[in-house]
C-alpha cells in the first residue's frame, strides 16, 4: 500500500440529477448538474470540513465519494482504484472499507430491528469472526452499555441513536468515514459529546473522516482543512485555521457573518 | 410516556382476546363440524319447518337456532356454513396478500421496469369492475370452492399491489435502505431483511381485511347462486333462502347474518390487535 | 407597570401523566423580547402552545393562570378566548413548509383569518396584505399573494408567514423556533428581518429556539427551561457575561463558537445535569405534597 497517495482522489467531478420539478409532460426530466466539476483529495488519516448551504451540492458530493450515487463524469479514486462506475457487485467487496454515519440517525435506523441486530448484520455479511465481541467492543468505543444490544431504536434518545450509527460504521473497522451533518438534529450537550467522542475514535482507528456540515462552528472544532461548496463548485479549499482567520472567498465570509456567535456584544448587522 | 403506553398494550389485549376468541371458537366447531352440529345439515323434515329458536314456546328440543322452511337445522347449517367460510378465508386471503404483496414490494423498492409493467398491470385490472369479473370468472371456471378461491385471488390482488408499493417505496426512501447499501448488502437482501419486516404490519393489516371480504364474497357468490351447488350449506345461501321467508321465519336470514357480521369484524380486530400487541414500533 | 403576558405557575400535563411544564412563571411586557431557551423536550414549545391554545389532544392544563392583558385566558369561554387570542396574538412557526396550505393560494392564507375571524371587509385585508408583503421585503407582492406555496423559496414562504403573523396588529407573537428549517444565510436575513418588524410594530416577542447565538442576537431577556421547569430568568446581558445557573452556565459552554478553537466544547456534565434533575424532582414532590 502506498502510503503517500491519498485515500481519495477526486478528479474533475461532475454529477448531474434528474430535475423532477422540471419534468415536462411527455419525455424524461431535465438534467440539473449539481456537481460542476471538483477537484480534492483527502490524505491517509486526514478530517476534511465540507461546508456549503442547502443546495451547495455537499451531501450529494458525499454521497458521491461512497458511491451511493454515481457521478456523470471526472473519476472518484479510492485508495488508488477507480470507482466512478463500478458496479454495485464489484463496490461489495469495497463497501466494508467506507462507511457513512446519517443525519438522522432515527431513519438510518431499522425501526424493527434491534441495536445488536443493527451493529452485527453489516459484520456477518463481510465475514467477521467473533461478531458477540466486535459488537460488545463497537458498543463500548461508543460509550454505550453493552444492555443497549437488545434495544430498539425508538428507545433511544437522539444522542445515543447517533452513536449506534457510529458503532455499526466503526465495528467494520473501515478506512473511510463519510459522517454527514451528523451533529445537526442534536442538542447542544449531546452534540458536544457526539464530536467528542468522534475526535477521540478517528484518533484511535487512524480513520480518514470527511465531514459534511452546514455549521462552521464545528467544522472548526474537528477539522483540519475545510472545502467550502457554493452551488457545486469549490469555492475555498484551504487549512482550516487560514480559512477562519482570512476567508478567501467571499462566500466563506458571508457564511461566517451568518453564524450568530453566542455573545451579545458580537457585531450582527 | 410508558402509561400511555401500558394503557395502548392493555386495550390491545381486549380487542386481541374477544376477535381471537370468536375466531377460535368458529375454526373449532368448522373443524369438528360432525360431531358439533346437533343435526345432518342437509336433513330436511317439511313436518318440522320453520321451527323457532330455543327460547320461543313452539320450540323444539334438538334444532337450538330454529329451522328453515325446509326444515333443516339452522344451527348446524350455520356450524357447516363456517367451513366454507373459513376455508376461503384462510386460503384466499394469505394468498391474495402473498401475490399481491411481492409485486407490491418489488415494485414499490426495484421502481424502473420492474414497477412499470406492475403498476400498469395493476391500473388495467382495477379498470374491470369487480362483481361482473367474478360473476365471468366463474361462468368460466364453474362454481366450486377452488373457482371462488381463484376469483377472490384474482380480484384482489391489486388493493395489495397497491399498497404495499406505497409502504415500500416510503420505506425505501429512509436512510436505513442507504445504510444497508453502504453495508454491502445486496438488494435482494435489502428488501427481504430490511423493507418487508417495515412493511409487514401494513400487510398483516390488510390481510385481516381480505379475509373478511373474503368471507363476505363467498356469502354474496353463494347469495347469487354462483358458489358450491344449491343445497350445500354455506352462509350466503341461508341468507338468500332466509329472504324469502323473513316476515314468517326471520332466524333463518338472521343467525348467518349475525355470524357473518362477528367473523368479518373480527378478523380485521384480530389484525388490529396483533399489530398493537407485536409491532415493536407503536405509531 | 403590569405586564401584556403573565403566566403563574402555569402547569401542563399528559392527561393522566407526569406534568410537562412544572409551574412555569414568565412576564412579558409590551414590546419585550423575551427568548424561551432549552433542549429538546424540555417544555419550550409548549408555553407557546397553551398560550395560544393549540395544545395536542394528549396534554391538558392543570394548574395555573396565563394573563394577557390582565384576563386569565384559561378561565374566559372558548368562543371569547379564541377571539381575544385572534386579536392580540399570532404564531411564527417552525416550518414554513407545512405552515402553508399547498391547495391554496398565499393571498387567502393571510387575508382570511382577518375577514372571517377579525371581520374586515375584504378590500381592507387584501390591501393590508399587500403592505406587509411589501414590509418584508417580498419583490412584487401582487404577484406572490396569487402563488401557490410551492412556488416560493423555504426563505420566501417563512416571510409570508412573518407577513402573516404581523397582519392584525397582534400585541404579542410567539416564534416557535422560526429560523430551525433554514440555511444559515437565510437564517440571518430572516431574524434580522424578524427584529426590523418586532421594533417597528412594537410587538412583544416570545422567541423559543434552542441556540444560544439566536438568542443572544435577538432577545432582550430569556427564561431557561429544564424538564418544564423554569431554571433561570434574567437578561441577555446577564446571562452572557455569567450565567446564574450552573445548567445554564454548561448549557451555553457546549455551544460550539468558532471564534475559540481549542477546548471550548465541553459536553454538560453528568454531575450537573443531575444536581439539575434534582432540582426539578425536588420541585415536583413539593408540588405534589401541595396538591394534596
Amino acid at each position: 500500500m502506498d502510503d503517500a497517495r491519498p485515500l481519495i482522489e477526486v478528479e474533475n467531478l461532475r454529477l448531474s440529477l434528474p430535475d423532477l420539478a422540471g419534468k415536462p409532460l411527455i419525455g424524461p426530466a431535465p438534467k440539473l448538474e449539481i456537481l460542476k466539476g471538483l477537484s480534492f483529495a483527502i490524505p491517509r488519516g486526514a478530517v476534511l470540513g465540507i461546508v456549503g448551504g442547502s443546495g451547495s451540492g455537499k451531501s450529494t458530493l458525499g454521497r458521491a465519494l461512497i458511491r451511493l450515487l454515481e457521478p456523470s463524469g471526472g473519476a472518484i479514486r479510492f485508495d488508488g482504484q477507480d470507482i466512478t462506475h463500478l458496479p454495485e457487485a464489484d463496490l461489495r467487496p469495497l463497501r466494508r472499507r467506507m462507511q457513512m454515519i446519517f443525519q438522522d440517525p432515527l431513519s438510518s435506523l431499522n425501526p424493527r430491528r434491534r441495536v445488536g441486530g443493527i451493529i452485527a448484520g453489516p459484520l456477518r455479511l463481510h465475514g467477521f469472526d467473533a461478531i458477540d465481541r466486535r459488537v460488545d467492543a463497537a458498543l463500548d468505543h461508543v460509550g454505550l452499555p453493552r444492555s443497549f444490544r437488545g434495544r430498539y431504536p425508538h428507545e433511544l434518545s437522539g444522542g445515543q441513536r447517533q452513536r449506534v450509527g457510529i458503532a455499526r460504521a466503526i465495528a467494520l473497522r473501515p478506512d473511510f468515514i463519510l459522517a454527514d451533518e451528523i451533529v445537526s438534529g442534536l442538542d447542544v450537550s449531546s452534540q458536544a459529546q457526539v464530536l467528542n467522542l468522534l475526535e477521540g475514535l478517528v484518533a484511535d482507528l487512524g480513520l480518514t473522516l470527511a465531514f459534511i456540515s452546514h455549521d462552521l462552528s464545528v467544522i472548526r472544532r474537528l477539522c483540519r482543512n475545510v472545502l467550502v461548496l457554493h452551488r457545486g463548485e469549490i469555492a475555498e479549499h484551504a487549512p482550516t485555521a487560514q480559512v477562519f482567520a482570512a476567508p478567501r472567498a467571499a462566500y466563506t465570509r458571508e457564511l461566517l457573518d451568518a453564524i450568530p456567535l453566542p455573545d451579545p456584544d458580537q457585531p450582527w448587522a | 410516556m410508558l402509561d400511555g403506553r401500558g394503557a395502548i398494550r392493555r386495550r390491545a389485549g381486549a380487542r386481541l382476546w374477544l376477535s381471537g376468541g370468536w375466531l377460535l371458537l368458529l375454526v373449532t366447531v368448522a373443524l369438528f363440524a360432525p360431531l358439533v352440529a346437533p343435526q345432518d345439515p342437509l336433513a330436511q323434515d317439511l313436518m318440522s319447518g320453520r321451527l323457532p329458536p330455543f327460547w320461543s314456546a313452539q320450540a323444539e328440543p334438538g334444532f337450538w337456532l330454529g329451522t328453515d322452511s325446509l326444515g333443516r337445522d339452522v344451527l348446524s347449517r350455520v356450524i357447516w356454513g363456517a367451513r366454507v367460510a373459513l376455508t376461503v378465508a384462510c386460503i384466499a386471503g394469505p394468498l391474495t396478500a402473498l401475490i399481491g404483496g411481492a409485486l407490491g414490494l418489488i415494485a414499490g423498492f426495484y421502481r424502473g421496469w420492474a414497477d412499470r409493467i406492475i403498476s400498469r398491470l395493476v391500473d388495467i385490472w382495477m379498470a374491470f369492475p369487480p362483481v361482473l369479473f367474478s360473476i365471468l370468472l366463474i361462468a368460466v371456471l364453474g362454481t366450486g370452492l377452488t373457482s371462488i378461491i381463484l376469483a377472490i385471488v384474482v380480484i384482489d390482488w391489486t388493493r395489495f399491489a397497491r399498497v404495499v408499493r406505497a409502504e415500500a417505496m416510503n420505506q425505501g426512501a429512509m436512510d436505513y435502505v442507504a445504510a444497508a447499501q453502504v453495508a454491502g448488502f445486496s438488494r435482494l437482501r435489502t428488501m427481504t431483511a430490511e423493507i418487508l419486516p417495515n412493511v409487514l404490519p401494513t400487510l398483516v393489516a390488510l390481510l385481516s381485511l381480505e379475509m373478511g371480504i373474503s368471507v363476505i364474497v363467498e356469502a354474496i357468490l353463494s347469495f347469487v347462486n354462483l358458489s358450491l351447488s344449491t343445497d350445500a350449506p354455506t352462509w350466503g345461501g341461508m341468507i338468500a333462502e332466509g329472504r324469502t321467508s323473513i316476515h314468517q321465519a326471520w332466524w333463518v336470514l338472521a343467525f348467518p347474518l349475525v355470524a357473518l357480521f362477528l367473523t368479518v369484524l373480527s378478523f380485521s380486530q384480530f389484525g388490529e390487535g396483533l399489530k398493537d400487541r407485536f409491532d415493536p414500533v407503536l405509531r | 407597570m403590569s405586564a401584556l403576558l403573565d403566566i403563574r405557575n402555569l402547569s401542563v400535563a399528559l392527561k393522566g401523566g407526569p406534568r410537562l411544564l412544572r409551574s412555569v412563571s414568565l412576564a412579558v411586557a409590551a414590546g419585550e423580547v423575551r427568548g424561551l431557551v432549552g433542549e429538546s423536550g424540555a417544555g419550550k414549545s409548549m408555553i407557546g402552545k397553551a398560550l395560544l391554545g393549540i395544545l395536542p389532544r394528549s396534554v391538558e392544563v392543570v394548574d395555573g393562570q396565563i394573563l394577557l392583558d390582565g384576563d386569565d385566558l384559561l378561565r374566559l369561554p372558548p368562543a371569547e378566548r379564541r377571539r381575544r387570542i385572534g386579536q392580540r396574538a399570532a404564531l411564527i412557526p417552525q416550518d414554513p413548509l407545512t405552515a402553508l396550505n399547498p391547495a391554496h393560494r398565499v393571498g387567502p392564507q393571510i387575508t382570511d383569518r382577518l375577514v372571517d375571524i377579525l371581520r374586515w371587509p375584504r378590500a381592507r385585508a387584501e390591501a393590508r396584505a399587500l403592505d406587509l408583503l411589501a414590509e418584508v421585503h417580498i419583490p412584487d407582492p401582487g404577484r406572490v399573494m396569487k402563488s401557490y406555496p410551492h412556488e416560493l423559496s423555504g426563505g420566501m414562504r417563512q416571510r409570508v408567514l412573518i407577513a402573516s403573523a404581523f397582519a392584525a396588529e397582534p400585541a404579542l407573537i410567539v416564534a416557535d423556533e422560526p429560523t430551525t428549517a433554514l440555511d444559515v444565510t437565510v437564517q440571518k436575513q430572516i431574524l434580522r428581518l424578524i427584529a426590523e418588524m418586532q421594533a417597528r410594530h412594537h410587538t412583544a416577542l416570545l422567541f423559543v429556539t434552542h441556540d444560544l447565538g439566536v438568542v443572544s442576537k435577538v432577545c432582550q431577556n430569556l427564561s431557561v427551561l429544564y424538564a418544564g421547569k423554569v431554571v433561570e430568568d434574567t437578561t441577555v446581558r446577564d446571562f452572557f457575561r455569567a450565567p446564574g445557573h450552573p445548567y445554564s452556565a454548561a448549557l451555553l459552554a457546549a455551544t460550539p463558537k468558532y471564534t475559540d478553537p481549542d477546548g471550548s466544547l465541553t459536553p454538560v456534565p453528568e454531575a450537573v445535569i443531575a444536581a439539575v434533575r434534582a432540582e426539578v424532582e425536588a420541585a415536583e414532590t413539593e408540588w405534589q405534597h401541595g396538591r394534596r
